[in-house]
């Protein structure tokens, strides 16, 4: 689109203002946040190396892996959670900044600034994923060759619920520290969805209650190459069913928060 | 220095006007903040939007940046819809505070605005460069101090090259060197021929920057006319003595003393005029007037004086 008005040609970008730069942008500003890189490269790794490469683990057959093979997979499950997560909450940072109010002055469209979060949120979620698993094949764990792509892949595609999980509580909190709530929260959620100690190993009422937690398929789905154990649909539907919710509940706030005009 | 409409800023956009505001109203639940203003900017003009605070200034610059919409009335912007008009570079804004991300550089900050409107990076250093603010482009923006933050939302402004330049409230915490080298900038960039519309409640920036002056007070427009009025407004000052028996007559008598204006409250009198040393020189010499005080209207009673709205009630009030 052209204007008669003006002497230079004036036109809209395509795709709503989404592009590789902005893309580049942000992400630089992401990898320099030293908080981001602690929490989402170096502390599911560590994690792992505590709770997941002891010797006894190591032995320990699963599958067609070892236990610390699977406990590396739960690890790479949180520490993509995590980055996806707060991938998706830095809406709440740029909107306490006045920085959404700032791109409202822009052709970026509300939707291609989603897109690019969510873009975002899923490459550091990658790199979380890989990190953890080059920690893990360095310190130990064993998983079929077909399993370490599938595993990995899984972990980090299931996290895009947590992408929207983040968005929808980076629009709900107005806080500017919201992954000081939001990390203790995932834990939590870790815990109950068995990604840090099997749910079957804490009683039969757990167990079920797990399956209804938004941590339990994701984990469930990610570790079934080395398992193929456990009810897979039951998974799926699990997933499924939070990521509609949290998109719902993103969405909701999101035309909230573009309609507050 | 008052910026004058030349040939040049007048051909750069034909006939439509930059901005055209026709009844706008907005209201916030019983709050109005905006009550009827119907206004046509035409391209080159500088405007001063100029009002004491809650005035209405902000929530009009919102309706025409399209980050609000009016509640009654259009607002038109280059004949287009302002979301569209923003959206195009047609306009652009260097609000009062806020919208800066800290932990980008004061250059990416400036990129970003850059590739979001699809320009060259080329424009980055221009941009940067014309704010005044080329040498600390590596610096984060959470390190900057208030007036380099406004320069930096400056040169994000200008980055689509913009018809039309918006600033609220532009130099709102900053120092007097910072406001004076900022106006500097701008001054510098509307010789250029842009239209440029800013809100202060800074009666003398409104004199020094702009062509046009607009009052707006209680949402309404209460007046609209060239800086030189807004001069003579301010530069009306009012001699007050204490003097035995004073006879109103008398005194509206004196020379250069407003005689419709003169006040006489016992044995205290406020004579308004414009020459008030010869009012005071008067009252020294042939009465027995002392305690001499001469003091200048602040914008409020400027406001006053020019509209003759004095009962402090005005109809845009909410109450």
């Amino acid at each position: 689109m052209t204007t008669t008005t003006t002497p230079a040609a004036r036109t809209l970008p395509g795709f709503g203002g989404f592009t590789l730069g902005m893309l580049a942008l942000e992400l630089r500003r992401t990898v320099r946040n030293r908080r981001t890189v602690v929490f989402t490269l170096i502390l599911p790794a560590a994690f792992f190396l505590l709770f997941g490469a002891n010797s006894s683990y190591r032995q320990e057959r699963i599958g067609q892996g070892n236990v610390t093979g699977y406990v590396l997979i739960s690890m790479a499950v949180y520490g993509a959670m995590l980055a996806t997560t707060s991938g998706g909450a830095m809406v709440s940072v740029e909107r306490a900044a006045g920085w959404s109010r700032q791109l409202r002055l822009t052709p970026l469209k509300p939707a291609a600034y989603i897109a690019v979060k969510l873009v975002l949120a899923m490459i550091v979620g990658a790199v979380s994923v890989i990190v953890a698993f080059v920690v893990g094949a360095v310190a130990g764990a064993q998983l079929p060759a077909s399993a370490w792509l599938a595993c990995g892949l899984l972990a980090w595609g299931c996290a895009l619920v947590f992408a929207a999980f983040g968005l929808f509580m980076g629009y709900l909190l107005p806080s500017e520290n919201v992954m000081q709530i939001l990390g203790p929260v995932l834990a939590v959620l870790s815990f109950a969805g068995g990604l840090f100690v099997p749910v079957d190993q804490l009683g039969h009422i757990f167990a079920t209650a797990a399956t209804f937690t938004p941590v339990y398929g994701v984990g469930e789905i990610a570790r079934y190459p080395l398992t193929h154990a456990g009810n897979l649909w039951l998974a799926a539907l699990n997933v499924v069913v939070w990521t509609g919710v949290f998109a719902l509940g993103a969405t909701w706030r999101f035309r909230r928060d573009t309609a507050r005009v | 220095m008052t910026l004058i409409a030349d040939e040049d800023r007048a051909a750069r956009g034909v006939t439509q006007p930059a901005v055209d505001l026709d009844g706008v109203v907005k209201r916030f639940g019983p709050v109005t903040a905006v009550d009827g203003i119907s206004l046509r900017i035409r391209p080159g003009e500088v405007v001063a939007l100029l009002g004491p605070n809650g005035a209405g200034k902000t929530s009009t610059v919102d309706m025409v940046l399209g980050l609000s919409r009016p509640t009654a009335g259009s607002v038109r912007v280059y004949g287009r819809a302002p979301q569209e008009a923003v959206a195009l570079g047609l306009v652009s804004a260097v609000m009062q505070t806020g919208g800066l991300l800290r932990d980008y550089t004061v250059a990416e900050t400036v990129r970003l605005t850059a590739v979001l409107f699809g320009r060259p990076v080329s424009v980055v250093r221009e941009a940067l460069e014309r704010a005044g603010i080329g040498d600390i482009g590596g610096r984060m923006v959470g390190k900057c101090s208030g007036g380099q933050q406004q320069r930096l939302r400056f040169a994000m402004a200008l980055v689509p090259d913009p018809e039309l330049l918006i600033l609220d409230e532009p130099t709102t915490g900053m120092d007097v060197a910072g406001r004076h080298d900022f106006w500097q900038a701008i001054r510098q960039d509307a010789r250029a021929g842009r239209t440029v519309i800013f809100a202060t409640h800074y009666l003398e920036e409104a004199d020094a920057y702009a062509d046009r002056v607009v009052f707006v007070r209680r949402g309404r427009v209460v007046a609209d006319g060239t800086a030189a009025q807004v001069k003579a407004l301010a530069s009306g000052r009012t001699v007050r003595a204490t003097m035995s028996r004073p006879d109103r007559t008398a005194l509206a008598g004196i020379p250069g003393v407003d005689p419709a204006r003169v006040e006489v409250r016992g044995d205290t009198v406020w004579l308004p005029g414009r020459d008030t040393d010869a009012i005071a020189r008067h009252l020294l010499n042939h009465t027995d007037a002392r305690d001499l005080e001469i003091t200048s209207r602040n914008l409020e009673q400027a406001f006053l004086a020019l509209t003759g709205d004095d009962d402090g009630t005005g109809p845009g009030s909410p109450r």
